[in-house]
């Protein structure tokens, strides 16, 4: 970190506070285009709810199309904020302080748009998919079948939830009470009552602090087993035997890391783009997430790789079949090019360049690209994957997505739009606290002739 | 603090508010009659107040025992109830189970956590006692709570200490 821009305490509440004290220009707008396209979702979900299934494209052999795509792509994003807040948390790196919240918040929204794109709209049923995980029909003694990954995942997933979503509570509390002695009426009665009669003393910092650390060491663990999870899902099922790899679950943690790192890299462009908040992400901050995305992605294709050469080695020929339609088969092999370009070859030679690991533009276009890559990605090993090109040939069949299913994608988009905008109506999208804290550990030093900023930390 | 009074001194910089603190004790008030109030986390003992003692750790255990039993209980539990038996193997399958509880004792541990962190910090505090929202941005509160005999007194430290501005809690109001 070179830049140092030191900042009252007052400013900072002033700057931060803008998206929740005033109404931002651009906002109502953003909210209402998100709220359309989100309405049109819900609208196609109640289409479907009357029709039935049979209004997507899902059928025979291929029953895992976009929804299940977009599953896989959520929970990916959802990964990145908690890992980027917990590790950094963690090792104390400076350059978390703006970025933390706005992770975590990313966490939780496009957790919630997980479960809306699968058990919420996959099963046709939506209102019995509860009984997978809570026991029920007790006249008959039938009870949860735990030795199924659909149970898991719920559990998984709901534990996730569960936990990001106390963590960015707990965090928000020391911010909320700067909020109440910054309103009047009924909205510091509101925020007086969320923010518990928060005075800030040593003892509540203290433990501000320990529960940082605490909650990062524990939320860690439960990132790493959902998407384990996830990708159990895949790997012990019976069907495609393509997917019935030991790497699954290490290549989709890693995999999710590097979608989510990257989304958590386009929000912060969007946050100094939107709010304003250029004082707060830096070109540093940018920098860094930069060079950390290399390293992810980097990983990421090495995991790739050796799922490969795991799936070409064995000389299977489910797998031969499933390799052959990714990359010769029209169009799957047009979307397997798009993907390695979009997902490894186009943004992480871009990220070498300082210059453009310090741009705002072409962070927000190499990181979107990223994103459109590990969605393709979750796309061709589903619709291939569950293809199944084996002897059988009178159960070919291909997978052609309906507008429905589009819809309903567009939807678990706008849902994590809509839930991030309004988060930042109501709540500040950097943590004040942190940042001052930051500002009150922050310091220069001479080193020779050259004086350079430096951080204290305890 | 049914009976106590409380009275709050401002200060704007780091170096005043400890030396008010150092003159508030070494007027006969006790560790737990005064306390410092800020906006901003600070390095711990900047003001030269005493470390805050806590248990927090004892949460995410008790928590998590507490969870391990709960899926514990729900894997066996269900399995037993409805015993489907697959390929001969045995009833109770251990890695499904070992998944599930895995879950319940995060769950249970993160939890407990949470509740910890707000018991621990003695929240939800109903009444705030002397406060000031200039304490948000960036003044230093020394707040002294003690009782309506000696709160004159308390009153006059803070002023003898530097304080920029004295002002009493809402229930001497």
């Amino acid at each position: 970190m070179q830049e140092h821009v030191q900042l009252d305490q007052k400013q900072i509440n002033k700057e931060l506070l803008n998206g929740v004290l005033e109404m931002p220009k651009w906002w109502p707008g953003a909210l209402i285009i998100a709220l359309l396209i989100f309405i049109t979702g819900m609208g196609a979900f109640g289409y479907m709810l009357n029709k039935g299934v049979g209004v997507t494209g899902l059928n025979r052999p291929v029953y895992w199309g976009f929804f299940m795509v977009n599953f896989v792509f959520w929970i990916g994003i959802s990964h990145a904020g908690i890992m980027i807040s917990a590790i950094l948390r963690l090792s104390q790196a400076e350059w978390r302080r703006p970025i933390t919240r706005a992770a975590e918040v990313l966490t939780v929204f496009s957790l919630m748009a997980a479960l809306m794109a699968a058990p919420l709209v996959h099963v046709g049923r939506p209102w019995r998919a509860d009984l997978w995980v809570f026991p029920y029909d007790f006249a008959r003694g039938i009870w949860i079948n735990i030795r199924s990954p659909f149970i898991w995942d719920p559990s998984a997933v709901m534990t996730y939830l569960t936990a990001s979503a106390l963590f960015v509570l707990v965090a928000l509390i020391p911010d909320l009470a700067i909020i109440r002695d910054r309103s009047k009426g009924f909205t510091r009665i509101a925020y007086s009552f969320m923010c518990l009669g928060w005075r800030g003393t040593p003892r509540q910092w203290k433990l501000q602090a320990v529960a940082g650390i605490l909650l990062s060491a524990l939320v860690l663990p439960v990132f790493v087993s959902v998407h384990s999870i996830v990708s159990w899902d895949f790997a012990v099922q019976i069907g495609p035997e393509a997917w019935h790899s030991t790497i699954f679950a290490p290549y989709f943690i890693i995999g999710a890391i590097h979608s989510g790192v990257s989304a958590v890299a386009t929000v912060m462009v969007l946050m100094v783009w939107l709010w304003g908040w250029k004082n707060y992400i830096t070109p540093d901050h940018l920098d860094s997430i930069g060079r950390l995305l290399i390293v992810v992605a980097t990983t990421w294709f090495f995991f790739f790789f050796l799922e490969w050469i795991f799936a070409l080695y064995s000389l299977e020929d489910p797998e031969l079949a499933m390799r052959d339609l990714q990359v010769f088969q029209w169009p799957w092999s047009g979307f397997f090019v798009l993907f390695l370009l979009t997902a490894f070859f186009i943004p992480v030679p871009m990220w070498l360049f300082k210059n453009v690991r310090r741009s705002l533009f072409w962070m927000f276009v190499s990181t979107i690209l990223v994103n459109i890559g590990m969605w393709l990605e979750r796309f061709l090993i589903i619709i291939p994957g569950t293809m199944r090109r084996g002897h059988m040939i009178f159960d070919w069949g291909s997978y052609h997505p309906s507008i429905i299913e589009i819809l309903m994608v567009g939807m678990t988009f706008a849902w994590v739009v809509i839930g991030m905008l309004l988060f930042s109506k109501v709540f500040p999208l950097i943590p004040l606290f942190d940042i001052k804290e930051g500002m009150v550990g922050r310091d220069e030093i001479k080193v020779g002739r050259k004086v350079v900023p430096a951080s204290i930390r305890e | 603090m049914m009976g106590q009074r409380s009275v709050l001194g401002l200060f704007t910089d780091e170096d005043a508010a400890a030396d008010a603190l150092d003159i508030v004790a070494g007027a006969g008030f006790a560790q737990d009659e005064y306390e410092i109030l800020t906006g901003t986390p600070y390095p711990e003992g900047t003001f030269g107040e005493s470390e805050p003692v806590h248990k927090l750790y004892r949460f995410p255990l008790i928590g998590a025992a507490c969870g391990f039993i709960v899926g514990l209980l729900l894997t066996t539990g269900t399995q037993l109830a409805f015993p489907l038996v697959t390929g001969g193997k045995p009833l109770l399958s251990i890695p499904p189970m070992a998944i599930i509880m895995y879950e319940g004792t995060m769950l249970g541990a993160i939890l407990f956590t949470v509740f910890g962190i707000i018991f621990e910090s003695r929240l939800p505090r109903l009444f705030m006692g002397a406060y000031d929202t200039r304490i948000t941005e960036g003044y230093i509160g020394l707040a002294i709570t003690t009782t309506p005999e000696k709160i004159g007194n308390a009153e006059e430290t803070l002023k003898k200490a530097g304080a920029e501005e004295v002002k009493r809690g809402w229930e001497t109001e």
